[in-house]
């Protein structure tokens, strides 16, 4: 069973949620969304209140991916425990302008009039709010960099994860965990490496996604590179740097996913 | 859906070219499921149930996974002079009107009407009868019970070739020498959207992530899947696929200055685009092939993103024009072909090819692509090939040693 394998790596479980995260997945060359749908599922059975930005698939897909992993989305939509933002579905009246414009809209940042994420700073404020049979108060998206294909600019996107942090982090004690994907070019100073170099300071926990570096396999999918920030007294150090760190090679299966030490994969033993 | 897999789909590879098991010269007649569709030109996919259809090129089908599902985006990066790529757009029309498919043609540059008059013709007397899958009526359910056996294979092949509109095959062969015939392509719909007619000469330009002409575009092709019911209006049995074939978005004659600039100031309208797209695309049943002339976009950030928001991605990178031309280990291939991202939908694992080495040509008859068989001799081709897992400590301390080794030797001379 493939899910307490990402809960005991990062120290997690289900009786237990760490308060006041912000959780940073990213990845460059591969695809960590198995690694989102790995956290919806745990924070969902874990009972936790949560709103999930799905922005770059249907809610379909989610729905059936979380079944693989032990969750039913519809059900959990349905008594209130996950608030759904399927951002694809308004999106083609939005871009072309279709309707009222109004700031009720979360996707109306596509209608070009608004400069800013405010619409959709609103949506989760409501999502997240009121103190209910669910807690902590969780927020994922999924994802963020697919804001700046859209014409936002790397500004706004920070403005709204700094937002979002205050008011989840800080404010309701939940967690944030979002996914920001970048290219294989490292100097490139666009959007996506800018975006993930502010948002990997302010994090508690940053898993980065690669693909391995002698190139394809079939049997390793990546690698990934696990790394806290010191929690606890000794914690608050100059800029809280980044502490311990963990790099660990994974493949993806249809109904989990396994870590293990570089060079012990089945492939090699 | 699993009663259709075990059924149809025991001891059949992944390559559809041979027979089908011998259960279809029997009269069972499967019991056809509410929840599958049975459109024409259609199969679930072996792998995960998905919708799939064939992309014209039966090569192509095998190596993206068994087709391109119902539903999702397929990119192809145009070859230097869009000789192969445009072939790609023709092939994928021709399997749309062989199969009865709405299509829908949108370009910029060539009026979509003479592209569709030089789609390849169809190799009809390959079909065999086989039409099981579909839960159609076989040879031997049909009320010809007396007439000759000899002569089955033939019976379910039309009088009149017109008449192949709603062939059950998945995946056809086409002869690139020949075009269509007239009366096959115009017995199916065609919608087209050519930009010069569409765009207006003022354009009132209000800021907005998508510029002038996608928008048009994207509201067409919004339009037609309303008026038509591809988005599940429309009667069960009266449901087809809408295939959506766009040639070289993001060139300048799109109105698109991706091409032209390093920093373009529309840097964001093909991505917006391609996001309603794929909107459109999820909650219908469409499936799109879009060329685009990635060799011309000098932003590598764009076209990540670009790539990142189709489904499926492949390139083309022909020989024509450079030193691989002539190169003797090459001499059997027209190109090299990539694939750069194929789809997990609705499960965590995306289908991985064994290996993303491939090469192409373009004969008479086929378009095949087969596997690079001659790294082993070349140095610079061994990206894709893999070396097996190496785990990372033993290659840094390797390099660092080497390193090391050089800057001695570099010292004592």
């Amino acid at each position: 069973m493939m899910l307490p394998d990402l809960g005991s790596l990062l120290g997690f479980s289900t009786e237990k949620i760490e308060k006041g995260d912000f959780i940073l997945l990213s990845d460059r060359n591969a695809d960590a969304s198995f690694l989102i749908n790995h956290f919806l599922s745990l924070y969902l059975r874990a009972g936790c209140k949560v709103c999930f930005l799905g922005l770059v698939q249907s809610f379909s897909h989610y729905s059936a991916v979380a079944l693989r992993l032990g969750v039913n989305l519809v059900q959990a939509r349905e008594q209130g425990q996950l608030v759904f933002l399927e951002g694809l579905k308004d999106s083609v009246g939005q871009l072309l302008q279709q309707g009222p414009d109004s700031e009720a809209y979360p996707m109306g940042f596509l209608r070009g009039s608004q400069t800013d994420l405010r619409s959709l700073f609103r949506f989760v404020q409501r999502s997240v709010g009121g103190a209910g049979e669910w807690s902590p108060s969780i927020l994922l998206v999924d994802d963020l960099s697919v804001l700046l294909s859209l014409g936002v600019s790397v500004e706004a996107i920070l403005d709204f994860s700094h937002y979002c942090r205050t008011t989840v982090c800080h404010q309701l004690q939940g967690n944030m965990v979002m996914l920001v994907r970048v290219g294989e070019d490292e100097d490139d100073e666009e959007g996506p490496e800018l975006l993930l170099k502010a948002l990997t300071h302010q994090c508690s926990l940053a898993l980065s996604i690669q693909g391995l570096p002698t190139g394809y396999c079939r049997d390793i999918h990546g690698q990934v590179e696990v790394r806290w920030k010191e929690r606890g007294p000794g914690a608050a150090g100059p800029g809280g740097a980044l502490a311990q760190k963990k790099l660990l090679q994974y493949k993806v299966h249809d109904k989990g996913v396994s870590f293990f030490a570089r060079g012990t994969s089945s492939a090699v033993l | 859906m699993n009663m259709a897999m075990s059924v149809s789909n025991t001891g059949e590879r992944r390559s559809q070219q041979n027979t089908r098991p011998a259960c279809n010269t029997t009269s069972f007649q499967k019991k056809s499921r509410s929840k599958l569709v049975s459109i024409p030109g259609t199969r679930p996919s072996v792998q995960n149930g998905q919708l799939i259809v064939s992309t014209g090129v039966t090569s192509l089908d095998y190596v993206i996974g068994g087709g391109l599902a119902v539903g999702t985006l397929l990119l192809v990066e145009e070859d230097k002079y869009d000789s192969y790529s445009r072939m790609l757009l023709k092939y994928f029309l021709a399997e749309g009107v062989v199969c009865g498919h709405h299509v829908f043609l949108g370009s910029a540059r060539d009026p979509p009407d003479e592209i569709m008059q030089d789609l390849p013709a169809p190799i009809l007397d390959d079909i065999p009868s086989n039409a099981v899958n579909m839960g159609q009526v076989t040879a031997c359910d049909s009320e010809d019970q007396g007439s000759m056996k000899i002569a089955w294979r033939y019976q379910n092949l039309p009088k009149v070739q017109t008449a192949l509109a709603s062939s059950s095959r998945f995946g056809h062969y086409y002869d690139a020498s020949k075009t269509m015939a007239r009366e096959l392509r115009e017995a199916v719909k065609c919608s087209t959207f050519f930009l010069p007619h569409e765009l207006p000469a003022e354009s009132h330009a209000e800021p907005s992530p998508i510029s002038e002409a996608y928008r048009l575009l994207l509201r067409s092709i919004q339009e037609l899947i309303r008026q038509e019911g591809f988005d599940g209006t429309a009667p069960q049995k009266s449901r087809n696929i809408l295939r959506i074939g766009l040639h070289s978005l993001g060139s300048p004659l799109w109105a698109d200055d991706i091409c032209c600039e390093e920093k373009p100031t529309q840097a964001s309208s093909l991505t917006s685009f391609l996001y309603g797209l794929r909107a459109l695309l999820r909650s219908s049943l469409c499936t799109c092939m879009v060329t685009v002339p990635s060799h011309l976009i000098q932003n590598r950030a764009i076209m990540d993103r670009v790539t990142r928001l189709c489904d499926t991605a492949i390139a083309l990178e022909s020989f024509r024009g450079s030193e691989r031309e002539t190169n003797p280990l090459y001499k059997d291939y027209h190109g090299l072909l990539h694939v750069k991202q194929t789809p997990h939908l609705n499960c965590l694992v995306c289908e991985a090819p064994d290996t993303k080495d491939l090469a192409f040509k373009l004969k008479r008859k086929q378009f095949s692509i087969e596997e690079n068989g001659f790294d082993d001799y070349n140095d610079d081709n061994l990206v894709g090939r893999t070396l097996g897992p190496c785990s990372l400590p033993a290659w840094e301390e390797l390099t660092a040693a080497l390193k090391g080794i050089f800057y001695n030797m570099a010292h004592r001379c």
